[in-house]
């Protein structure tokens, strides 16, 4: 096998199921990338804000599921929506409290706020919930590893990540293109004047908008337990930032930028500690310097907002 | 149908509006004309809320119109064809028509008065699927108003509708204004082309830096030689 071959001989020993291994990693680690930038994006896309409390509402949404699971006792099935709604509504709250009552103050205060929001969160979180790490209880269904057809062994959820990822995105997909509160969003995140005189809630959409979000971090959130299972008060920071990142160089304000960012992010990250151990020291560096270059290349990222006005 | 009295609204110190009084009748043609910086604008985002006034009152149908959320007059039977258009330019047109009956609830009605907005603009069924941002000038101040009447209004206020636009399309447009009254829609149309929306106007109100200065018939302000001479762009004789 050729492939085989070349990998063997310029990556000092990888084999193609390595290889393929690496591969199946960065896509599972893509996936939640992807599901965290959609927060980013989506409240950009509506706001122009970039909401520094993201990545601790993620981290949020791995206690509130080990509370569920651990100190209440519920199965799976039904603590992982508890949780789900939870931390929607904790977004919704954070953007009511924060950035709501700046909605008309210069940008720098609200963005200001959003660093206000994150340290908030992260000290109630280090206060109220402890600052050691704890164990994020993983159900049995979601362990395990399957052997493949060439004696290659994954985890199972490297699989179930980016199966769930898949369903989470296509309702989102289709509740933003296809429904008349979509529009609204669509709407309110092109001109919040002109949606008010069509009769649209603005305050609701953007804290809708916020929910989502919220949620889908939350989806992410408890799959990242169950892929890396300890959780922290500053877990969420550097996720946070990272898909922050995606969101960028996939183009913020665009969903399926988000998705190409977070994919690229997290299958690049795997790739550069597999082919170039040396460098697994910098494999957080490596979302950074990705942003520099994008920004220095195509400053709008690779999908980036058209802007088409006329006259 | 609508009564303004005595608004006065400043940005920041400076007054755009200094104690204006004007009223809308019902199943009129109100023209509200003047230079640029006037204060028309202003005027019409007052009315819907968008700007909070220092002092006066705006009444609609006998009910103070002032605290009432922007989000709201629609509901209550306004619309507004904003200056510069504002078509959603990330939505495509019929998502545009569609989004002006956001409130309204009875499909089959949306689906006929979509036919009616066609109807009235061929042109955006045909390009009903093009996202608006890729529509001309004219177009997207077709799709405007078009989207303005999706909410069935019983007032349609209008800013400077014929703006930048080729003699031809401001014919157009100017003509299917004529249109909408007839089916019973009162209108205040803001307007720079003094001559056309007099001409069409039932009551015209020429504005001043702030103030209302001159009143009447459309075809009195016409001949009104204060009026040629500063907006007709004619020479007293
Ligand atoms: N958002 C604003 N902030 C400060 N001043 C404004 C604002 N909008 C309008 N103005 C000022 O108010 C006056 C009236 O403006 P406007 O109502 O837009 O006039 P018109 O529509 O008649 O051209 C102008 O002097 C304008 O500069
Ligand atoms: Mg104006």
């Amino acid at each position: 096998m050729t492939l085989d071959w070349l990998l063997q001989h310029l990556f000092n020993g990888m084999t193609l199921n390595m290889f393929l291994q690496h591969l199946l990693n960065g896509i599972s680690l893509g996936s939640l990338y992807a599901l965290i930038a959609i927060g980013y994006t989506m409240v950009y896309g509506i706001l122009r804000l970039i909401n520094f409390a993201h990545g601790d509402i993620f981290m949020t949404a791995t206690y509130f599921a080990f509370f569920g699971v651990v100190t209440f006792g519920m199965p799976w099935y039904v603590a992982f929506p508890i949780v789900l709604v939870m931390t929607g509504l904790l977004g919704m709250l954070v953007e009511a409290a924060a950035y709501r009552p700046l909605r008309d103050a210069p940008k720098i205060s609200i963005l200001i706020s959003s660093i206000g929001a994150s340290f908030l969160l992260e000290n109630l979180a280090t206060v109220i919930f402890g600052g050691v790490p704890r164990p994020f209880p993983t159900p049995e269904i979601f362990t395990g590893v399957v052997t493949l057809g060439n004696g290659l062994m994954v985890q199972k959820l490297i699989f179930y990540i980016p199966a769930v990822t898949l369903v989470f995105l296509v309702a989102l997909l289709y509740l933003i293109n296809k429904t008349k509160t979509g529009m609204a969003m669509r709407a309110v995140s092109k001109d919040h004047e002109t949606a008010k005189v069509m009769g649209i809630n603005v305050n609701r959409t953007i804290s809708l908008t916020f929910g989502i979000g919220s949620m889908l971090a939350a989806v992410g959130g408890i799959m990242w337990g169950m892929k890396y299972p300890q959780i922290a008060p500053l877990m969420g920071v550097i996720p946070g930032l990272k898909c922050f990142i995606a969101a960028v160089i996939g183009g913020i304000g665009d969903i399926k930028g988000a998705v190409l960012g977070g994919f690229i992010l997290g299958i690049g990250e795997i790739m550069l500690v597999a082919f170039l151990p040396n460098l697994t020291g910098y494999r957080d560096a490596f979302a950074f310097v990705l942003l520099i270059v994008i920004l220095l290349c195509k400053p709008t990222g690779i999908v980036g907002e058209k802007i088409a006005e006329k006259v | 149908m609508l009564k303004i009295d005595n608004l006065v609204v400043s940005y920041g110190g400076i007054e755009a509006l200094k104690g204006i009084s004007m009223e809308v009748e019902d199943g009129k043609i109100v023209t509200l004309i003047g230079a640029n910086g006037a204060g028309k604008s202003t005027t019409l985002r007052t009315i819907m809320g968008l700007v909070k006034p220092v002092s006066g009152t705006i009444v609609y149908n006998d009910r103070d119109l002032l605290s009432e959320k922007t989000q709201n007059m629609v509901c209550r039977g306004i619309a507004l064809v904003p200056e510069g258009r504002r078509v959603f330019a990330n939505l495509t047109v019929l998502e545009n028509i569609k989004i002006g009956a956001f409130i309204r609830k009875d499909e089959k009605g949306i689906k006929q008065d979509i036919e009616w907005v066609y109807s009235l603009f061929p042109i955006l069924e045909k390009r009903s699927w093009q996202l608006a941002g890729t529509l001309s000038g004219g177009e997207q101040q077709m799709l405007a108003v078009g989207r303005a009447l999706m909410s069935r209004p019983k007032l349609l206020m209008m800013d400077e509708p014929s703006l930048g636009l080729a003699p031809l399309v401001v014919k157009d447009i100017f003509r299917i204004i004529q249109e909408i009254h007839k089916q019973g829609v009162t209108i205040l149309l803001i307007e720079q082309n003094a001559n056309a929306a007099l001409h069409i106007a039932d009551v015209g109100y020429v504005m001043e830096t702030g103030k209302i200065t001159l009143k009447g018939p459309g075809k009195e302000l016409l001949s009104n030689e204060d009026i040629k001479r500063a907006y007709l762009g004619q020479s007293k004789k």
